[in-house]
């Protein structure tokens, strides 16, 4: 086993997932055929390997400092569900 | 049993960029909410977010400032995590590969001087306004802050106390503003601070458990929340109790920190590389480069005016405070030749006309030309010193030049001997008595006779060539 259904529940619970009866399960075991599967690249000697974070040898994209145009606040707030005069609504946030 | 508090402080300061850090919106403060967003600072899918390269070129002054080794190669990472005011669900930050480390500044206080270490500095984007509805059960989301770029600027836990804690994060800002790469203001939240508190039985290594303190505003708030803090925990644990890992709340009103029990969860970030981002790899030759747009920072030249100028360290505090205000010393000591009477004339009059009117040096109407001009009529006896109290009010009020105030005053100083002389000859006669007594050994009179000179003159007599004239002619020579 890669990975319990203990791991896959709290993963869900930071995703914010919920799951009905017998998922958890089912993605347990989908995740560990996954996970069984990618434990093949392990047994590639990579002694001397960086590891690689981009598909390509690209450093410093830039851009400069220079402002440029922002969307209407109409096309901002298009596609929210509640939104409310020049603001997204949600509800209650406690701090 | 005695405690040691051990203090750590996080440090999160906007940077001064015209533009945000992965796209093109303003970083103005103040805009109508969600006005200054698109679709890399709102989150759609598919956009790509490219890094201000002026956001490194700062950063870099800052590591370089703090004495930090400026890495080779640093990566953004995303740090995952659900809040309204997040719209990817991920803050890009840096983690494992940040900018810069293993830096150290100096701190004064009381107790002498001390080195406080800053474990990391790194970039990041901030995240949005949350307004929160007092009648309804709705928060509503300004994401025009969403991409303002950040440094955050993390210290080791080097600090013993509140003071030090205060010193450390005056410094700090100062190097900021001197930098001129944030603006330092705490109320609109461009330069904020997360305290880590713990306390450890004197003379043990093992840290303590930590409290995080968030909600402080300002400098004083920071050193009233950790003196709070302090208190609190060494109750807890002089009654027996355990302080437990927790974010707390600094409240204002009441003075006191307060646990956010529970509110938030245990925090899982689950930091990985950014795979939009590319490494940044900043080369010898850029670092050069930016060493060499760095200005003299608040501390060398603190100690270069002790040193050029002669004035006392607490002087050279006050004058710079502000690199606008050190600059305005400098120019009014060069050309009065003076340094330590323009720097009187500074912290006694200007420093406090600017206080009343909440005006900054740069919009003083009195240019440092001026003040030198004004030190130097009362050098070469021109004017009194009392005179010029008045001039300089007229000065600041009129921005005109002084010669212009005198001469609409006709505030010139006697100079002439011989018109003087005349002047107190006639006083001599007048008074014949007070001659007698004078000359009887009555030396007090002599106040007498400075009193009608000054009267006969209406105060423009220089009161030095008074007292030697008087001197001279009341003897009788
Ligand atoms: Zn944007």
């Amino acid at each position: 086993m890669k990975i319990t259904k203990e791991e896959v529940e709290y993963v869900a619970h930071l995703a914010r997932l919920e799951f009905h009866a017998g998922e958890t399960e089912k993605f347990t075991s989908q995740l560990n055929g996954i996970l069984l599967y990618m434990e093949m690249l392990n047994q590639i000697d990579t002694t001397g390997v960086e590891p690689m974070t981009h598909a390509i040898a690209q450093k410093n994209a830039f851009r400069d400092d220079v402002v440029g145009e922002s969307l209407m606040n109409e096309a901002a707030l298009a596609n929210a569900p509640d939104g409310r005069g020049d603001f997204f609504r949600v509800p209650k946030v406690i701090e | 049993m005695e405690y040691e508090p051990v203090i750590g402080l996080e440090v999160h300061a906007h940077l001064l960029t015209n533009a945000k850090i992965f796209c093109r919106c303003s970083t103005k403060f103040g805009a109508a909410p969600n006005s200054h967003t698109c679709p890399i600072c709102l989150g759609m899918p598919g956009v790509l977010p490219v890094l201000n390269k002026k956001v490194v070129e700062y950063a870099v002054k800052m590591g370089l400032a703090t004495n930090c080794r400026i890495n080779d190669r640093s990566v953004f990472a995303r740090k995952n995590y659900f809040y309204p005011d997040l719209p990817k669900g991920y803050q890009i930050s840096q983690y494992a590969e940040p900018l810069a480390e293993h830096g150290r500044i100096e701190i004064e206080t009381g107790d002498g001087k001390k080195i406080i270490g800053i474990t990391r500095i790194h970039m990041e984007e901030d995240a949005g306004k949350l307004l929160h509805d007092e009648r309804n059960p709705s928060s509503y989301v300004d994401l025009n802050r969403t991409g303002i770029p950040l440094i955050e600027i993390v210290s080791e836990p080097d600090m013993r106390s509140a003071e030090e804690a205060a010193a450390y994060l005056k410094r700090l800002h100062e190097i900021l503003v001197y930098l001129e790469i944030c603006d330092g203001n705490m109320e609109e939240g461009s330069f904020r601070c997360d305290a880590n508190v713990s306390l450890r039985p004197k003379g043990r290594a093992a840290f303590g458990i930590r409290a995080e303190l968030k909600n402080m505003n300002s400098f004083r708030n920071v050193q009233r929340a950790v003196e709070y803090e302090i208190e609190r925990q060494r109750h807890v644990l002089d009654g027996g109790g355990k302080v437990i890992q927790e974010t707390r709340l600094w409240d204002d009103g009441q003075g006191v920190t307060l646990s956010m029990r529970g509110k938030e969860e245990a925090h899982d970030y689950r930091y990985f590389p950014d795979p939009d981002l590319v490494p940044v790899e900043i080369g010898k030759d850029w670092i050069a480069e930016i060493e060499k747009t760095q200005p003299e920072l608040p501390q060398e030249k603190r100690e270069r005016f002790i040193r050029e100028y002669q004035i006392s360290s607490y002087d050279a505090g006050v004058l710079t405070a502000s690199r606008a205000l050190a600059d305005y010393f400098e120019e009014a000591a060069r050309q009065a030749g003076k340094p330590k009477i323009a720097a009187n004339w500074i912290m006694g009059d200007i420093l406090k006309f600017l206080n009343e009117d909440k005006r900054s040096v740069k919009d003083c109407p009195i240019l440092p030309a001026d003040l030198a001009a004004l030190i130097r009529l009362i050098d070469d006896g021109t004017i009194s010193g009392k005179m010029a109290k008045e001039i300089i009010d007229v000065m600041y009020k009129t921005g005109k030049k002084p010669g212009a105030v005198i001469e609409e005053k006709g505030m010139v100083q006697i100079t002439d001997e011989s018109a003087l002389a005349k002047t107190i000859t006639g006083i001599i006669e007048a008074n014949p008595a007070q001659v007698e007594q004078y000359r009887s050994g009555k030396e007090k009179v002599f106040g007498f006779f400075v009193g009608q000179v000054m009267k006969a003159t209406q105060g423009k007599a220089n009161p030095k060539l008074i007292n030697d004239l008087l001197k001279k002619m009341l003897s009788g020579s």
